[in-house]
């Protein structure tokens, strides 16, 4: 019982990330029709906005002390974080919050590669084929990445929690089990309640105001909508940066999970496209959904009880669900009658 | 009669057929066996008043980082061997028959390949420096596979193969190559010397879960630790294959945490490593005990760029390593030093073995008096040397495999740089970590020239 309660809490981090790249990838195929392989290289970048922040304030100041010598003999350098010697206490806090502090450093900076990487480039192939979208797209995540990489190096930079949030918490307490027994990293926790709050906060957006009333309407009939004089268009450009900051924020707050490097993007792209079409395209909620449910599904699929009877079941369980989907109900758990189908 | 202005069906079917059979055959004659090679009595014989080493290693891919450092270390031994800077381990290498003024009174030049940590890609790299760029011998890499893909290719070719970061026991065992030398340790050898450490450290009383790497590195890697281990009286309570690049490993980990288990062995390397000790970390592995006894994690295998993405989490974790830019003898600190005043810090272990090889290679050269293959593989078979690092070492005739010291290593407590991460707890001897070669099987065969 204790191992499938911790493989559910083992989904539900997994899927809050799945979830939040889906959400993203389904706002700008429902809005623009775009299908963008780009999607994942936002996620990228959100996790490199912590570890520029981090290395930001992290600047060192530098004193050599000539007493004492490195190993190929020129004097050893004394480094300390600038902000410490500045602020103190507050220096040291602000260094040790750095991940959260990053996302007021994220939420604008992905905002404005939304709207270059829209304005630039995926306009221009908003009629072209959804193939040409690929292509352009996927070209453009690999030119993101080279250039992380050749910025930050191809090696993972590890991104540490805050020190109060930094061990794991007794969940199984909570629940009458015995102390000990279902221990679960509290910054998981953390990331699986930020992707809800997130989650809940874009769908609210797009319930309760009128911007949101008017983009859910154009996802419907973005021709009927014009004909009210209204600039859709702008407003699909708007929801794209609305993604691009989803899917960086989705990155930042992964970065003590997984140390970032510059193919990290790329490894959950994938996935969330499976997620998409599970969940049906074009379909948020069934983003959502579909995001959770397969993070689960994949941890589960890992058990070892599982992996003994259907051994590499853990490694085709995601496409194994996406094609019994397709087969069975191809325009996903949730999408639209008609998408998909014809 | 064939009307040749006005080609019918079969016409063309039969040009085509008779065009592609000629291509075939044209493709399937390899070129490395029919350009230069009927020129020399051997492969790539240098002509001209230079010789030229090929560099094949990871320029791109999750290993780029240890093959910018195995680069930079290249250059530095081409720069010793030319006679240029102040000489590195030409100083403190014995027996030394080079005069640094190049090898052979031939200047060395140098050609580099991008493996991506891709066997397919590897082997195209080295192939394109044999064929096109007349490389008289190829070194390098970060990765078992690709040290077997190139090893054989280059047996096949006939130049000589130095490999670089390479740790499984195949490379030297079952996948052995006449014209293949390996300076770096392998997975037994990081068993044999980690042991007795174990022991020292977590009794003898002790049940391992291994999360292994699903490739042939990690598979020797487990097999040998659980040797190792188990022969102390530790039990293996599970051994999981994990995906090469899975990411995320906390599926992998929770089961370990009520799987009854003291110690987990993380069977990782680069990337893999780093993610599944932060993540065993935050599930508070290193925190936790069980029946009393502090829970354990180790690393078989360390390397100071995995300690760097690491971070924090390595401390007081125990591992092995093939060398270490703090040990203390006249050739790693003769080493050190230049390639510090080079580049501004410490050299890796990598760096380390590949500027080796490349020194190696080039004595035996000068030694054998001949760039011909099978002369310097001769010429390294059963060499014996010092002052390159790890006290007296030999390049074992029967699976050219060196044995030297081999250092167990623990993450830095306090680090007093950002380059002070692991600390050498033990120089393990020669002896301990030597072993029969029969043990893994595999021929040597015959050497080739490539002629």
């Amino acid at each position: 019982m204790d191992a499938i309660l911790l493989q559910i809490l083992n989904g539900l981090d997994k899927g809050g990330a799945y979830a939040l790249i889906a959400l993203g990838l389904t706002l700008v195929f429902g809005t623009l029709g775009v299908v963008n392989f780009a999607h994942g290289a936002l996620f990228m970048l959100g996790a490199f906005c912590a570890v520029s922040f981090n290395q930001l304030i992290g600047l060192e100041k530098v004193t050599v002390d000539p007493t004492q010598m490195t190993p190929w003999g020129t004097p050893l350098e004394i480094r300390v974080p600038m902000i410490e010697d500045w602020l103190g206490a507050t220096g040291t806090f602000i260094l040790d919050y750095s991940v959260p502090f990053s996302i007021l450093m994220a939420i604008p900076v992905m905002i404005i590669v939304g709207l270059i990487m829209e304005r630039g480039l995926i306009q221009f192939f908003y009629r072209r084929t959804h193939a040409e979208q690929i292509l352009v797209t996927f070209g453009l995540a690999i030119v993101l990445q080279e250039l992380i990489k050749t910025w930050f190096g191809a090696n993972p930079i590890p991104q540490v929690p805050p020190d109060t949030v930094r061990g794991a918490a007794d969940v199984g307490t909570l629940i009458g089990f015995e102390a000990g027994q279902i221990v679960y990293p509290y910054w998981r926790l953390i990331y699986f309640l930020f992707s809800a709050l997130i989650i809940g906060g874009v769908f609210a957006f797009l319930q309760l105001t009128t911007f949101g009333m008017v983009v859910r309407a154009g996802m419907a009939d973005r021709e009927t909508v014009g004909l009210f004089g209204i600039d859709i268009e702008r407003r699909f450009t708007i929801v794209f940066g609305l993604a691009a900051v989803v899917a960086g924020l989705a990155g930042v707050m992964y970065t003590p999970i997984l140390p970032p490097d510059y193919h990290m993007g790329m490894d959950f792209l994938v996935l969330s496209f499976v997620v998409v079409v599970v969940g049906g395209m074009g379909s948020l909620p069934g983003a959502v959904a579909a995001g959770f449910l397969l993070g689960v599904l994949q941890s589960f699929a890992s058990m070892t009880e599982v992996k003994s009877v259907l051994p590499g079941i853990d490694q085709i369980i995601i496409y194994l669900v996406a094609v019994i989907i397709l087969l069975v109900r191809p325009r996903g758990l949730m999408g639209r009658k008609g998408v998909m189908e014809s | 009669m064939v009307d040749l202005m006005t080609p019918s069906r079969r016409g063309v079917l039969k040009g085509g057929v008779a065009l592609g059979a000629g291509l075939t055959a044209g493709l399937a004659a390899p070129t490395v066996f029919s350009s230069k090679a009927w020129a020399a009595d051997y492969l790539n014989a240098p002509t001209g008043d230079t010789v030229t080493f090929g560099f094949n290693v990871p320029q791109t891919g999750a290993y780029a980082d240890e093959g910018a450092d195995e680069l930079r270390a290249y250059q530095l031994a081409v720069k010793h061997l030319n006679g240029e800077g102040d000489g590195g381990m030409l100083n403190t290498m014995k027996p030394l028959t080079l005069k640094g003024n190049g090898v052979l009174g031939k200047k060395v030049a140098f050609v580099t390949g991008d493996t991506q940590t891709k066997s397919d890609a590897a082997r195209a790299s080295a192939k394109r420096m044999i064929e096109k760029d007349g490389a008289i011998m190829i070194t390098g890499g970060s990765s078992s596979g690709v040290a077997i893909a190139v090893q054989s290719l280059c047996q096949e070719a006939g130049v000589v193969f130095m490999a670089g970061l390479t740790h499984s026991n195949d490379t030297t065992g079952k996948d052995k190559r006449r014209n293949g030398f390996r300076h770096f340790f392998n997975a037994y050898m990081s068993g044999a010397a980690l042991a007795p450490v174990l022991k020292d450290n977590y009794g003898t009383d002790r049940k391992a879960y291994h999360l292994t790497a699903d490739y042939t590195w990690g598979w020797t890697q487990e097999e040998s630790i659980k040797n190792s281990t188990e022969a102390l009286g530790w039990e293996t309570v599970s051994a999981v294959r994990t995906p090469l690049g899975a990411g995320d490993f906390s599926q992998y980990i929770t089961p370990v945490l009520n799987s009854g288990a003291d110690v987990l062995i993380l069977n990782h390397y680069g990337k893999d490593m780093v993610n599944s000790l932060t993540q065993a970390v935050q599930f508070g592995l290193r925190d936790k005990q069980v029946g009393g006894k502090d829970f354990a994690v180790v690393v078989p295998l360390y390397s100071r760029l995995m300690a760097q993405g690491a971070g924090e989490n390595v401390k007081g974790i125990l591992g092995t390593t093939n060398w270490h830019w703090s040990l203390q003898d006249e050739g790693s600190k003769a080493f050190v030093k230049s390639f510090g005043e080079e580049y501004g810090f410490p050299p890796s272990q990598a760096a380390h073995t590949c500027y080796v090889q490349a020194l190696l290679y080039a004595d035996a050269c000068e030694r054998a008096g001949t760039f011909m293959p099978c002369g310097v593989v001769e010429a390294l078979e059963g060499f014996e040397f010092d002052g390159m690092g790890n006290g007296p070492t030999l390049y074992r005739a029967e699976d050219h495999q060196c044995f030297k010291q081999v250092l167990v290593v623990k993450g830095n407590e306090n680090p007093t740089s950002q380059f002070d991460l692991l600390e050498v707890v033990q120089e393990v001897p020669v002896d301990q970590v030597t072993y029969d070669p029969a043990i893994f099987g595999g021929e040597l065969g015959e050497c080739n020239n490539g002629v």
